[in-house]
C-alpha cells in the first residue's frame, strides 16, 4: 500500500468508517461557500477605514486623482526618503510617463533594487491590507525584495471584508493566481526581546497611493 | 529534533536558576497576554469567531479523507506535487530526494514546526547541504545551536545581549546591542542567502482544499522571500491543516493573529498555488507539498481528536504559568507548554514523557484562550489517566494516593488525622503564622513560606459557628 493510501486508510479507520460514498461527498461539495460570522465593519467610508487601519500598522498613504499621477507621487515619496530615482514597476499599471532622470525596469527585482511600484488588486478595509496577485505583469519579487514598496490601489477596489475579495475573485472567473499576498504595512519582527522593529526582511517602508 | 523530555525535571530546575532565561521570560510574559487581551476586547465577535473556528475544524476532521483528496487534486491541477509521509523518517527521505534531484547545495527555510518534528535540519546538514533558517528568531537559535523554545517566538528565551554575542561571533563584525541595528545586520546577511538558495522550505499554516493553496502567515516576509527566490519550493505541513474554502480561511486568519501576537492581522498572509505560471518572471519552478501524518491519524476517533484542531498560535503557552517559569526547552521536544504536553506523549509515545502532563497545575488558562477551544486541561488529565492505566505512575505517588484514599473513605479517621496535623503545624509555627522550613520537604519551602494553620480545622470552626447560632 502506498503511504498515501495507508494514511487515508488510517484516517478512515480512526473515524470508524469506509471511504465516503459518492452521495456524501457530493453533499460536502455542496457546502459551497459557507457564510460565517464576520466582524462588523460598519464604516460608511471604506477608504477612510482602510487608511486608518493601514496607517495604524506603520504604513503611509496618499490620494491621487488618476493613474497618470503615479510617477510624480512616487518621485515625491522617493525624494522624501532619499531613494535614488530607479524602480521596478509592474506593467499592470499600464504606460506611465516617468520624469527623465528615472530608470524604470519591469522584470523580476534583483538584490540591488531599492524601490518597487506595483498594482494592488484590492484593499481590505477590515484590516487595512492590500491584496497583491502575482502574474507576468505583476512580479511577486516587487513586493518583497525592494527596501521600499509603493502600491497603487483604486479606491473602488477597497472592499469591506476578506470574503468580499473572495467573492470578487470567484465572480471574475479568473483562476487563482500562483501567489496571493495580503500585505498590511512594512515588514516587522518582534524576535529580539519581543519588541517590534520594522524592516526585518521585506520592505522597510510601505506606501499606498489611492487613486480616485 | 533531539528528544529530551525524559530529562524534564532536571531541565526545569536548571531553567529556574538560569538568570538570562528568567530575564528573557520576564520581558515576554506580560506582552503576549496584554496584547491578546486588548485585541480580543476590541472585537465583539471574537468569541463567536472562536466557536466558528472550532466548528470548521470539527467538520474537517470528521471528513478529513475527503478534504485531503480534494486538496491533493487541486494542487496537482495547479502543477504542484503532493507527497504523503507516514512518519518523520519518510518525510526526510522525500525532502532529501527532492533536494538531490534539484541539484541543490543551499537551502533556505522559513519557520516550520513540522520540519522540527522531522528533524529535517539535522538530516539536510548531515547530507552536506547548507541550511539557513530565515525567520529572525530561528536564525538566532540556529547560530546558538539550540532548538526553538516557543512555537511562534523561537528565540523568546534569548536576551538582546546574547543575540549581540551570537551575531558578533557569526558575522565577523563589531558587537552591537541596538535592537534595530541587530535586525538590520541579520537582514543584510540573510538577503544574499535567499538569492543563492536552490531550495526554499516553508511550513503551511493552512491548506485550502478549494484552491490547492498553502498559506503562510508571517510578520517579517522571510517566508515569502524563501519561497519566491529559490527554484524549488517545498511546503511541510501536517495532514490536519487542511480547510475547505477561502471563506473558512478568513475565520482562521481573524483568530490566529489575535491569539498569536495580539494583532488584528499579521503583516504578510500568503497563499501559494503551484509553481510559476507561463509568462511569470519569478516564483519557484517546482512546488512540492509534504503532508506529514506522524501519529495524527491515530488521534482521530479518540478523546484526543480535539487536539487536531490546534492552529499552532502559541496562546496556551503564553498564558501558562508553568511555561512562563521554565520556558520551552525544559519540555524537551518540538512542542512546549500545554499543547506540547498533550502532543508529545501522543506523537513520541508514553515512554519518557511522564512528567509533561503532570507538570500542569490544571489552572485552565490555556483552555480559556485557545482560539479553537481545545479542552487542554481535560486532555492533560486524560493522559494522566492513560499513564495510570498503563501503570506508569511512580510507586511512591501511588502508595501516597492509596493511603489518602483509605483515610478519605473513613471520615472519622480523616478528621482525626487532620486535627492532629493542624495542631502539629500550628505548634511548629509558634504563633508566627508561617513556617519557614518544612522538615520532611525542605524543597517546598526553599523559595517560599508555608502559611501555618491557626490550630483548628475548618470543620471544627464550622461546627462551632453553627453551634453558636
Amino acid at each position: 500500500m502506498s503511504s498515501r493510501d495507508s494514511i487515508l486508510h488510517a484516517v478512515r479507520q480512526g473515524l470508524g468508517r469506509d471511504a465516503l460514498p459518492a452521495a456524501a461527498r457530493a453533499e460536502l461539495d455542496a457546502r459551497g461557500t459557507p457564510q460565517h460570522i464576520r466582524p462588523a465593519v460598519d464604516d460608511t467610508d471604506l477608504v477612510a477605514r482602510f487608511i486608518a487601519r493601514f496607517e495604524s500598522r506603520a504604513g503611509t498613504t496618499a490620494r491621487i486623482a488618476s493613474l497618470a499621477d503615479v510617477p510624480a507621487a512616487v518621485a515625491e515619496f522617493a525624494a522624501r526618503h532619499a531613494i535614488a530615482p530607479r524602480a521596478v514597476v509592474g506593467t499592470r499599471l499600464g504606460e506611465l510617463v516617468w520624469p527623465e532622470d528615472w530608470q524604470i525596469e519591469h522584470g523580476a527585482a534583483g538584490i540591488e533594487v531599492m524601490l518597487g511600484v506595483s498594482a494592488g488588486h484590492l484593499g481590505v478595509a477590515e484590516t487595512g491590507s492590500v491584496l497583491m496577485m502575482s502574474g507576468p505583469d505583476s512580479p511577486i519579487t516587487h513586493n518583497f525584495v525592494p527596501e521600499s514598496h509603493v502600491v497603487v490601489l483604486r479606491a473602488a477596489d477597497i472592499v469591506r471584508h476578506f470574503e468580499d475579495g473572495w467573492a470578487r475573485l470567484r465572480d471574475s472567473g479568473q483562476a487563482v493566481p500562483r501567489a496571493m499576498n495580503f500585505i498590511a504595512g512594512p515588514s516587522r519582527t518582534g524576535d529580539v526581546e519581543q519588541t517590534i522593529e520594522l524592516g526585518a526582511h521585506g520592505p522597510r517602508r510601505m506606501h499606498v497611493l489611492i487613486v480616485g | 529534533m533531539e528528544f529530551r523530555s525524559p530529562e524534564f525535571q532536571p531541565r526545569a530546575v536548571h531553567a529556574l536558576h538560569d538568570a538570562n532565561l528568567q530575564k528573557a521570560l520576564g520581558k515576554a510574559r506580560g506582552g503576549f497576554v496584554e496584547k491578546r487581551a486588548q485585541c480580543a476586547a476590541e472585537l465583539p465577535e471574537f468569541e463567536a469567531l472562536r466557536d466558528t473556528a472550532a466548528e470548521i475544524k470539527n467538520h474537517v476532521l470528521a471528513n478529513l479523507d475527503h478534504y485531503l483528496e480534494k486538496y491533493e487534486a487541486a494542487v496537482t491541477a495547479a502543477g504542484g506535487h503532493v507527497h504523503w509521509a507516514k512518519d518523520a523518517e519518510e518525510a526526510r527521505a522525500i525532502i532529501l530526494g527532492i533536494c538531490k534531484k534539484a541539484n541543490a547545495k543551499r537551502i533556505t527555510k522559513g519557520k516550520s514546526m513540522v520540519s522540527e518534528e522531522m528533524s529535517l535540519n539535522e538530516a539536510l546538514i548531515g547530507e552536506g547541504y547548507e541550511v539557513v533558517e530565515t525567520d529572525l528568531g530561528e536564525y538566532i537559535i540556529q547560530l546558538a545551536d539550540e532548538p526553538p523554545s516557543h512555537i511562534i517566538a523561537p528565540a523568546v528565551h534569548k536576551t538582546k545581549e546574547q543575540v549581540a554575542d551570537l551575531f558578533a561571533a557569526a558575522h565577523n563584525k563589531p558587537r552591537i546591542t541596538d535592537r534595530a541595528a541587530l535586525v538590520a545586520e541579520a537582514r543584510e546577511v540573510l538577503r544574499e542567502k535567499y538569492f543563492d538558495a536552490e531550495v526554499g522550505i516553508t511550513g503551511g499554516n493552512f491548506l485550502v482544499a478549494e484552491t490547492g493553496s498553502s498559506v503562510i502567515v508571517t510578520n517579517e516576509g522571510n517566508g515569502d522571500l524563501t519561497q519566491t527566490l529559490a527554484r524549488v519550493h517545498i511546503v511541510t505541513s501536517g495532514i490536519e491543516r487542511v480547510i475547505p474554502t477561502l471563506d473558512d480561511l478568513s475565520v482562521f486568519l481573524r483568530v490566529l493573529a489575535r491569539s498569536a501576537t495580539g494583532q488584528e492581522t499579521e503583516t504578510y498572509t500568503t497563499l501559494s498555488t503551484g509553481p510559476r505560471r507561463e509568462g511569470d518572471v519569478d516564483g519557484p519552478e517546482e512546488y512540492h507539498v509534504v503532508l506529514l501524518d506522524n501519529g495524527r491519524s491515530k488521534m482521530l476517533g479518540t478523546r484526543f481528536q480535539d487536539m487536531l484542531r490546534c492552529i499552532r498560535c502559541g496562546a496556551c503557552m503564553n498564558h501558562c504559568p508553568v511555561y512562563g517559569s521554565i520556558g520551552g526547552h525544559a519540555y524537551g521536544w518540538v512542542y512546549p507548554g500545554p499543547m506540547g504536553s498533550v502532543l508529545t506523549p501522543l506523537i513520541k509515545g508514553m515512554d519518557g514523557t511522564y512528567d509533561l502532563p503532570n507538570a500542569c497545575t490544571l489552572n485552565g488558562r490555556c483552555q480559556s484562550v485557545c482560539p479553537v477551544r481545545i479542552p487542554l486541561p481535560d486532555l492533560l488529565r486524560e493522559i494522566r489517566h492513560k499513564q495510570f492505566r498503563e501503570e506508569r505512575t511512580p510507586k511512591r505517588q501511588k502508595q501516597a494516593l492509596k493511603l489518602w484514599r483509605y483515610a478519605a473513605e473513613r471520615p472519622a479517621l480523616y478528621h482525626f488525622a487532620e486535627r492532629l496535623g493542624v495542631r502539629i503545624l500550628a505548634g511548629m509555627a509558634k504563633g508566627k503564622g508561617a513556617l519557614r522550613r518544612l522538615p520532611f520537604d525542605p524543597g517546598w519551602t526553599g523559595a517560599r513560606d508555608l502559611p501555618a494553620p491557626e490550630g483548628r480545622t475548618f470543620i471544627d470552626q464550622w461546627q462551632a459557628q453553627r453551634g453558636d447560632k
